[in-house]
């Protein structure tokens, strides 16, 4: 399998473990109260055609969700939400599962392993976490953490995230995201003890190079600019989207107001009171059926926003690449000038200025054995400096390949999901509209005009049209 | 002249009582056609106002042609009402459309406003004409037919304004008598209109929320669809779905508008028609009451041998004909209006509902087809993919 050659300055390369699972591990998606052992149907996840070499295959899910208390870091309460990680391993065989692995998380450890990841694996994009905090928010989604809306949702979305990595071909077999699912405590330490945080790429270096570079692969540049358009346009759809769903719930809501004062007039009305009652019914539950409408759509939300995040992922890697072009260019330059001054101390000429040359001028000519000393340590630093030239050549071309399959692989499994989510979105709003249909039921009276809300008519074969008070009951008695 | 035909001493014409009787089925028979429209706007030195066309289509012998047009202001609307409620104290006159809109900005000329006002005046002139006794009356005939200077001089003809101002006076100072003697059937009335008004009130305030929010529903929509054409562009394998994603939200938004407008033609200006009517109901109520107070203060003076006691068995005499004869034209009238009432407020609500259903029949309609396109395509795929 591909693996990104070992970077001379980070030393520590995740060895691959014990057999981890198969490319196709993760395929069980149990969501919550599913049935377990959901066999071969991924919830969208993507999975490799490659061969199988594993025989065991496991399944992986974020089932229960629980509020906790502790202590934090400066030793204050807090309450945080701790989600419980359950691994199944799947006989292939038989197909019966076997839970081998059971522990509790809480989001905080979800971002290390991912920021674990990002160091060791720049030219992977690396699969986004839920939000941190609820964006997009409509004005009845509570903004709250620790709201038991927000936190079913982020249940099921790092659910996903670890279904994703544990399905990519490469992702799948570090052993820390292994020790993640199997070794409750102390795993924070070991990642620690990796020392990433320190092989990360500064901010600023990684900023200096994007200005900087001069040739950048223009692929690179071309999937920045997208990832920027993608950013862009789901943003702006998502907040739309949340905009919309504040009106449709007002819309539906104010129809449940008519509920109540139908109820009281239909007090007063003799004839009409039944229907009044019926109508006021319908509207409240039409007025309720809103809330479930747009919990659903919350569903389609996140399954955007995982792509908005997967955005930044896209451009994590394109500064990588920018990053490492940069430094090849910038040792090819160090080498050229070396090379020119060397070149310049044997033939004696000064073609450019230089500090020594002025100097030289000055306090008078150095002595032959001072220039031979120059130009051999010159000359070592020039051998050195074309050695490490073509190892970064290689490291380039090297990150480059790789990136780049593990970028159309990302563009196929984003093409399968988004058409997914569109094709969802199509199925909640056909549901939607059904169940807005059904309560409202038609109903002929006597062939007059189709009464909504089960509204009763004085039918006008029924009152004879000679008596003014025919089939009336009201107020007024006639002497 | 005894504007009452539901008096017996009243000699009553055979089109009058056909009308009495098939009250029911009055369009069938209806000989007046009235339409309101063409406003248009009159500056003049003083004043700028908006007149409107009435166009009038009769085959009553009475009149004296078979087709009238004639322009009339609002003040002339508030003129024939005031002259109707005179001569039929105790009728349940059709409501006028409010002198002003108490909203923020009073934009009197704005367009929207007077389209509902043009509506609402039409409103008026039909449920005039629809109503047995008020049709005939006959200064309703000369706001229809008369040329603006005739109609300027009948109008001079009436009681002053401030003599109506004093009768209004005398009329809230007796009517609190009034009220005391109120025979049971109109005690339940009286309830009953309370009630309504409470009730249509709130229903009237609901159905404006409700378009206000149709409506800002339907701005939203029409920014969403867009957004998913704008990602099409930066998604060479998603262009077609996309597209056609922002397809059927931009049909929901055409129908959403559609559903709106439905609102605000079928349900709101009925709704708010019956606001205007609760209001009315109640200026009935206490004009009956002033009448029967009339004649109680009567037959206190007669009890107690307060005044000249002469005269009045006579005039008790003819006060308690009167006030036979409003109940009478009440109770009556008070039967069309709920028969009426109940009828224009299933329509409404049930025109609103089938609006309702319209929509989401289209909604699916549009979703379903863009599902089956998918499926079909993926079916295509599937099939091109197999050797």
């Amino acid at each position: 399998m591909e693996q990104a050659p070992p970077d001379p300055e980070r030393q520590l390369q995740p060895a691959p473990l014990e057999p981890l699972g198969s490319p196709d591990a993760g395929l069980g998606a149990a969501v919550g109260k599913e049935a377990e052992g959901a066999g071969e149907e991924s919830s969208g996840v993507d999975t490799m055609t490659h061969n199988n070499f594993w025989l065991k295959k496991i399944e992986i899910s974020v089932s229960e969700a629980e509020k906790r208390t502790g202590r934090n870091a400066m030793n204050m309460q807090e309450t945080y939400t701790a989600y419980l990680i359950e691994t199944r391993s799947v006989e292939h065989t038989d197909g019966q599962s076997v839970l081998t692995d059971s522990l509790w998380r809480r989001y905080s450890e979800f971002e290390l392993l991912r920021s674990y990841l990002l160091v060791y694996y720049p030219h992977i994009v690396v699969p986004p976490l839920p939000e941190k905090r609820a964006e997009f928010v409509w004005h009845k989604l509570s903004a709250d953490n620790m709201d038991p809306d927000f936190v079913e949702r982020r249940r099921i979305g790092l659910e996903n995230f670890l279904l994703r990595i544990a399905s990519h071909p490469i992702l799948c077999r570090d052993k820390i995201f292994y020790l993640f699912l199997t070794q409750e405590g102390n795993w924070k330490e070991t990642v620690n003890e990796t020392g990433f945080q320190l092989k990360a790429d500064s901010r600023l270096k990684a900023l200096n190079a994007t200005f900087r570079v001069k040739n950048p692969d223009k692929r690179f540049t071309d999937l920045k600019h997208y990832s920027d358009e993608l950013q862009s346009v789901i943003s702006h759809l998502l907040r739309v989207r949340a905009r919309v769903a504040d009106r449709l719930y007002g819309v539906y809501k104010v129809h449940g107001n008519y509920g109540r004062v139908f109820s009281e007039w239909s007090a007063i009305e003799k004839e009409m009171g039944d229907g009044l009652q019926s109508a006021g019914h319908h509207m409240d539950v039409y007025a309720s059926s809103i809330d479930d409408i747009l919990e659903d759509e919350e569903h389609y939300a996140d399954q955007l926003k995982e792509y908005l995040f997967y955005a930044e992922a896209l451009r994590a890697v394109c500064r990588k690449h920018e990053l490492m072009q940069y430094d090849l260019e910038m040792a090819a330059q160090d080498l050229a000038s070396k090379k020119q001054q060397c070149e310049e101390l044997v033939t004696g000429t000064v073609r450019t200025f230089s500090l020594k040359g002025m100097t030289t001028k000055l306090f008078g000519q150095e002595t032959p054995e001072q220039r031979e000393a120059r130009i051999k340590v010159l000359e070592e630093q020039i051998n050195e400096g074309e050695q490490q030239l073509k190892s970064k050549n290689l490291e380039g071309r090297e990150f480059v390949k790789n990136a780049w399959a593990d970028i159309e692989r990302f563009k196929e499994q984003k093409n399968r999901d988004l058409k997914e989510a569109l094709i969802s979105y199509a199925v909640m709003q056909i549901s939607m509209c059904k169940k807005s249909l059904t309560l409202s039921p038609r109903l002929e009276c006597n062939g007059m005009i189709s009464a909504h809300y089960n509204l009763r008519l004085p039918c006008s074969s029924n009152s004879t049209s000679s008596s003014r008070v025919a089939g009336i009951t009201g107020v007024c008695h006639h002497a | 002249m005894d504007m009452n035909s539901f008096s017996p001493m009243m000699p009553t014409s055979p089109l009058s009582m056909i009308n009495q009787i098939k009250f029911e089925d009055e369009s069938d028979l209806k000989d007046l056609f009235i339409t309101v429209d063409e406003p248009e706007s009159h500056v003049t030195t003083i004043e700028t106002f908006i007149t409107y066309r009435i166009i009038t289509k009769t085959s009553r012998g009475e009149f004296d042609s078979s087709e009238f047009e004639v322009r009339r202001r609002y003040q002339d609307f508030l003129w024939l009402k005031g002259k109707l409620e005179e001569a039929h104290p105790t009728l349940i006159i059709p409501p006028l459309p409010e002198k002003f809109i108490v909203k923020g900005m009073v934009e009197r000329f704005n367009d929207d406003f007077i389209e509902t006002r043009r509506k609402a005046l039409h409103k008026f002139l039909n449920r005039i004409a629809d109503h047995p006794t008020l049709t005939f009356n006959e200064d309703f005939k000369i706001f229809l037919t008369a040329q603006a200077w005739e109609l300027s001089s009948h109008k001079k003809q009436g009681p002053g304004l401030l003599s109506r101002m004093g009768q209004t006076v005398r009329a809230v100072a007796s009517s609190m008598r009034g009220v005391k003697n109120r025979p049971e059937e109109f005690m339940e009335m009286n309830n009953f209109i309370e009630l309504f008004s409470q009730k249509i009130n709130l229903i009237d305030k609901i159905s404006q929320r409700i378009y206000k929010e149709e409506r800002e529903y339907f701005d939203e929509m029409k920014e969403y669809g867009p957004i998913h054409i704008l990602w099409s562009a930066s998604e060479e394998d998603l262009v077609d779905t996309l597209k056609d994603v922002a397809s059927c939200i931009d049909r929901c938004c055409k129908a959403t508008e559609k559903r709106m407008s439905g609102l605000s033609e079928a349900l709101l200006p009925v709704v708010h028609e019956y606001v205007l009517y609760s209001e009315m109901l109640m200026g009935v109520m206490k004009r009956r009451d002033q009448i029967q107070a009339e004649l109680d203060s009567k037959v206190e003076a007669l009890t107690y041998k307060k005044a000249d006691t002469d005269l009045l068995p006579e005039e008790i005499g003819k006060l308690e004909d009167k006030v036979e004869c409003a109940n009478n034209a009440l109770k009556a009238d008070w039967e069309r209006w709920k028969q009426n009432m109940q009828n224009d407020i299933k329509l409404a609500f049930t025109d609103m509902a089938e609006e309702n259903i319209h929509y989401y029949e289209q909604c699916l309609a549009t979703w379903e087809s863009f599902l089956t396109s998918q499926t079909n395509l993926h079916l295509e795929e599937a099939s091109e993919d197999k050797p």
